[in-house]
């Protein structure tokens, strides 16, 4: 036992070694993306096992729940439904005119249906310096890395690794997540960073003398060319004037609920279903929808 | 003393399984604030084996589980890894003042470690850029992992009696 000392030093010198080697080819180039994938996969039925117990509370709940609040449940889910196909009228009515008008001005439509997915949320990271969360779709279902992520209420995130079955999102609270993002009220133009707190973001480097108030609803600018421009990003709850300091203080509420478990959107940008089809079929694609819009006048 | 014995197949399934609940609660979703004050689960496992049967459960094996880690939390790969290497080093080296601790002596010097693998792990995330603003009560859970030593030891060394691994 006593000889076992200096080669047990020696192991952990080895090691210690291999760990810095690591982070270093992780942190500078990604040479290590097969090996973290085959990682990746290899812990994938973990992350489903911790999944299943909860998935399987929610499932006993929904069979246990009684006769009476299924019914109130479905009285008010069907007052809802009412609500919503009245604003989803008014939202038809409004891209109609929108398109109309978009036609007469002679550019190209930038609302166009976009392919989306809808995935769950599988794993939270614990470490509380690191807001990511893992999804149970991976390349399989398409995800890419950088794709874009929604959820009902605004932006969520990019997906930053993509395994065959899982993906990792990178929340917008994150302090490595940066979103370019506008004021709907004056055009403002800013970016959002994450803090490392679920429901505080700052929008940075703004001078004082910009006009953006308490209030104010933030949505995705689309110029970094990877969110998608006009989804919510958040609400802006304080703005600190300090007349010692270069810029204003600004604080972001997330639109996005961040720290809920609901479904999770996956959005395909247009532009990369329309290189992969060909150009007859996306004008076709386009010819039809045209009449459609037609057929509903 | 050293039992040169391989493991029976009973004793290196209890000691997976083992590692496998402890690294299932360590990636359990929970609210941040439990997250905040959750014990080092992984690492109170770890020091149970390393402490009753060094001789088995290497440096090597710490290491492999931090790389897991590393994949499960989404970190640089090496991270955890590096953090619980050197853990399973010292609880190597000091196994044997370790294990004639009482209970409550053995709770403390498991604080002291838990506190010097948070560190290391701090210490790197720092390097990098990576530490928000919470990093003021990283303590916290050295503490729960402290008060909660006891009944995982209790527990291990239940089972490890009665599947006899030594």
């Amino acid at each position: 036992m006593f000889t076992r000392g200096p080669q047990i030093g020696l192991r952990l010198i080895f090691l210690v070694i291999l760990s810095i080697f690591l982070m270093v080819l992780d942190q500078r180039e990604h040479y290590l993306t097969p090996l973290r994938n085959g990682l990746t996969a290899f812990v994938a039925p973990i992350q489903y096992l911790v999944n299943a117990p909860i998935r399987g509370v929610q499932t006993l709940l929904d069979n246990l729940s009684s006769r009476e609040t299924l019914l109130a449940e479905n009285t008010s889910l069907k007052a809802k439904q009412l609500l919503l196909q009245a604003q989803l009228q008014k939202l038809i009515a409004l891209e109609n005119e929108n398109m109309e008008l978009r036609a007469l001005l002679q550019s190209s439509p930038r609302l166009q249906n976009r392919h989306i997915a809808i995935a769950h949320l599988l794993a939270v990271s614990t470490d509380p310096l690191i807001s990511e969360l893992v999804l149970d779709k991976g390349r399989k279902a398409g995800v890419y890395i950088g794709q874009p992520v929604l959820d009902a209420n605004g932006v969520m995130g990019q997906i930053i690794q993509v395994g065959p079955l899982t993906s990792r999102l990178l929340l917008i609270a994150d302090l490595r997540s940066a979103v370019p993002v506008q004021d709907t009220r004056n055009g403002v133009r800013g970016i959002v960073v994450g803090q490392g707190q679920m429901a505080k973001l700052l929008l940075t480097d703004i001078p004082d003398t910009v006009d953006v108030k308490q209030g104010d609803l933030l949505v995705t600018s689309g110029l970094g060319e990877h969110y998608p421009a006009g989804y919510p990003v958040g609400v802006v709850t304080q703005v600190q004037h300090d007349t010692g300091a270069q810029f204003t203080h600004i604080e972001i509420t997330p639109s996005a609920k961040l720290n809920r478990n609901q479904p999770i959107l996956l959005i395909w940008p247009p532009a990369m279903l329309d290189i992969d089809a060909p150009k007859s079929i996306s004008a076709t694609k386009t010819g039809s929808k045209h009449k459609q819009g037609k057929s509903k006048e | 003393m050293i039992n040169s014995r391989p493991l029976s197949l009973s004793g290196i399934l209890i000691i997976l399984v083992s590692l496998l609940i402890a690294l299932i609660l360590s990636i359990l979703p929970l609210p941040a604030w439990v997250l905040l004050i959750q014990p080092q689960w992984i690492i109170l496992v770890i020091l149970y084996w390393i402490i009753v049967i060094p001789h088995r459960i290497s440096i090597g094996i710490a290491w492999i589980i931090g790389l897991l880690l590393d994949v499960l939390y989404g970190t640089l790969l090496g991270e955890h890894a590096l953090a619980l290497c050197v853990l399973a080093f010292l609880a190597q080296r000091l196994h044997r003042q370790i294990r004639m601790f009482p209970l409550l002596q053995q709770a403390f010097s498991v604080f002291i470690l838990v506190i010097i693998y948070q560190a290391l792990l701090l210490w790197i995330q720092g390097t990098l850029g990576q530490i928000g603003n919470n990093i003021n009560w990283f303590w916290v859970s050295a503490l729960t992992s402290m008060l909660l030593w006891p009944w995982v030891a209790m527990l291990l060394r239940h089972c490890q009696r009665h599947f006899r691994i030594y």
